[in-house]
């Protein structure tokens, strides 16, 4: 039989490389993220059935419609498809699938990361240690908040939200959430739901975000909802850089209003707003959510199954339409 | 009567030298200067109660030098190698510390250092912060997935048993090795190990919580290492003693020991230069207790001690 003939853009996970070359007759990128011009060009060449793609390829309308005909299925790496113009897709025929559920617990692990660094003002201690600390420091001296005991907000209680929750327990935190309806209570195990973000906010000494982007959603978090939040709370944001209005969150950060703030994404990434790399009550890191070998091959093989199961004239698995 | 004299080496927390101002004639520390043994002495003349932190030594000179009236030291923590106890029980002082308090804080501490090793955070923070982010990729910074792994406990006490807790919110199998296994309602389906080799070929993630001492220096050498599978991350919240940094350094080198955190250290405040150097460690510098939280119930705790011992009272933290 046959292979089915596949592009991958960028450079993926060894493990991830070598099942797309032993399954499809695979065209792999293994140095550079192939240019948008280099996709059309490598999937017309190759005349693929299939493209693989992740948030870096901006799957815009003329990117679509320069699509050889042969192309029917595009599996993107990422829960994520703000980069996918998904009407244009649906227009053209093709299927597009993402890759959910496999990336829960790397991203709750280091949602559950950052509020342990920011509580406890991670950063800062590891510039003393790299300056080359050489002092003891007094017992009030650069004291953190503990995590164990508070109250956490988590705002959008799906399977990200949920696996927050369940890690908070085990520092005996008082789980709040807040979401567009109550979820079942075997899913809830004790949170305790909060019909609005308003009535949310006053009750969390820490909180952490699991909304997924979008305009409904953007700067979720301003300088009114900030406001709200108990003086010396904690903010968490793993989950899309668009919830949060920087500039509120800066001057939050400035004035103690917060304590300290964990980012993983940025609203402009990976421009950005560097007077956030100013501040020492921050903790940042470069959208690594999913970012362990396990996941991301988890990732990749399930984008993999994904056109495998399309190609082979199956129903996807995880497709963003059906 | 006027109140009974209290000498405080250091700042404490503000609600704890408000506490110590209310019920003492309080002498409080104003700069949080390092004081020695010459300074606690000169400011002792007439004090009740010495209330000291680890960093000062008092030894045995000091404590023989203390005046007469002093009939209790306080050590704003839970260890006192830093107090000759034997000079204290000849003047007939009792010695009250600060055990249990900081127990959660530890724990959270050691949690975090291991996400943060795992996870590659230290390198990831100061990507962003130098401005060397580029841009997200399948294989940038690639880590080590800490839910669903299996963490190894080196002392199973308190902050053991917290830091268990901790780590099945994340859905991690506990061992421990401990000088004896615990009873069930402690153990919590923990798995206990009672020989090196088992424990260690156990552990993905290998936390410390043991005792210092003779007994357990450099527990974790060369040869306990190459008991780990390779690509293990390895955390110390317990006592710098209980590593031996140099063949730590050399495991991170070579890959057999994927990524550490630190948060204390054999000699410290000084550290070992080869950790400076390395990527995949987390330093901390010793704040496992460094809490608002837990070091305002350690100054209640040690001033607890205090006043029942000057009440004539045997507390329950009194040591040695």
């Amino acid at each position: 039989m046959t292979k089915h003939r596949l592009v991958v853009a960028r450079p993926v996970p060894h493990a991830v490389t070598e099942r797309a070359q032993a399954e499809f007759d695979a065209v792999v990128s293994d140095r550079a993220d192939l240019t948008p011009d280099e996709v059309i060009h490598a999937l017309t060449e190759h005349q693929a059935e299939a493209l693989f793609l992740s948030s870096n390829l901006k799957l815009t309308s003329a990117l679509i419609a320069s699509l050889p005909d042969s192309v029917r299925v595009a599996a993107t790496c990422s829960v994520g498809f703000d980069h996918i113009d998904v009407p244009a897709a649906k227009a053209r025929g093709l299927i597009v699938t993402n890759t959910p559920e496999v990336l829960t617990d790397a991203t709750a692990d280091l949602a559950f990361m950052l509020v342990l660094c920011a509580c406890r003002r991670a950063w800062e201690y590891v510039q003393v240690m790299r300056d080359g600390w050489n002092r003891s420091f007094g017992m009030r001296e650069m004291l953190g908040t503990q995590v164990s005991g508070k109250s956490i907000g988590i705002v959008g209680f799906g399977r990200i939200g949920r696996a927050v929750a369940q890690r908070a327990r085990g520092f005996n935190m008082k789980v709040f959430y807040t979401d567009v309806a109550r979820v079942a209570p075997e899913l809830e195990e004790g949170a305790v739901f909060v019909p609005s973000l308003h009535e949310l906010l006053p009750q969390v000494q820490v909180l952490s975000l699991h909304a997924p982007g979008g305009a409904a959603t953007d700067k979720l978090m301003n300088a009114e909802t900030i406001g709200l939040l108990p003086r010396g709370a904690v903010l968490v944001n793993a989950a899309r850089g668009s919830l949060v209005d920087e500039d509120a969150l800066i001057a939050a950060l400035q004035s103690g209003h917060l304590f300290a703030a964990g980012l993983d994404v940025f609203r402009n990434e990976p421009g950005f707003d560097t007077r956030l790399a100013e501040l020492p009550n921050v903790f940042l890191t470069p959208h690594m959510g999913s970012a362990t070998l396990e996941t991301r091959n988890a990732m990749g093989f399930r984008a993999l199954d994904n056109i495998a199961a399309v190609l082979d004239g199956k129903p996807a698995i995880d497709p963003l339409w059906t | 009567m006027g109140k009974p004299v209290l000498l405080v080496t250091r700042r404490l927390p503000p609600a704890i030298e408000a506490r110590a101002t209310r019920d003492y004639d309080a002498r409080l520390s104003l700069d949080d200067a390092p004081v020695t043994g010459a300074d606690i002495l000169a400011r002792a003349e007439g004090a009740s109660a010495v209330l000291c932190c680890p960093a000062e030594r008092l030894d045995g000179a000091t404590i023989a030098a203390l005046p007469d009236t002093v009939r209790v030291i306080g050590t704003f923590s839970v260890g006192f190698d830093h107090i000759d106890m034997a000079a204290a029980r000849r003047r007939g002082i009792p010695v009250v510390n600060t055990p249990d308090v900081l127990s959660v804080a530890t724990a959270e501490c050691a949690m975090l250092l291991i996400l943060a090793a795992a996870r590659r955070a230290g390198e990831g923070e100061r990507m962003v912060r130098a401005g060397r982010w580029t841009g997200w990729t399948p294989t940038q910074l690639l880590g080590i997935q800490v839910s669903g792994r299996r963490l190894g406990i080196f002392g199973m006490g308190r902050i053991g048993r917290e830091l268990g807790a901790m780590a099945r919110g994340f859905g991690m199998a506990v061992h421990y090795r401990n000088r004896r296994r615990l009873p069930p309602d402690l153990e919590l389906g923990a798995a206990f190990h009672d020989t090196d080799e088992g424990f260690l070929a156990a552990c993905d993630v290998l936390s410390l919580h043991a005792p210092g001492g003779e007994g357990t220096r450099h527990w974790l050498d060369a040869r306990r290492i190459g008991l780990l599978p390779r690509g293990a991350v390895v955390v110390n919240t317990g006592r710098g003693t209980l590593v031996d940094d140099a063949a730590l350094i050399a495991a991170l080198r070579s890959g057999q020991i994927a990524a550490a955190g630190l948060d204390v250290y054999d000699g410290e405040p000084l550290v070992n230069a080869g950790y400076l150097e390395l990527e995949n460690v987390v330093l901390l510098p010793h704040q496992g207790s460094g809490t608002v939280e837990t070091r305002t119930a350690m100054g209640n705790l040690v001033l607890d001690g205090i006043d029942a011992v000057l009440a004539g009272q045997v507390p329950d933290n009194v040591v040695g």
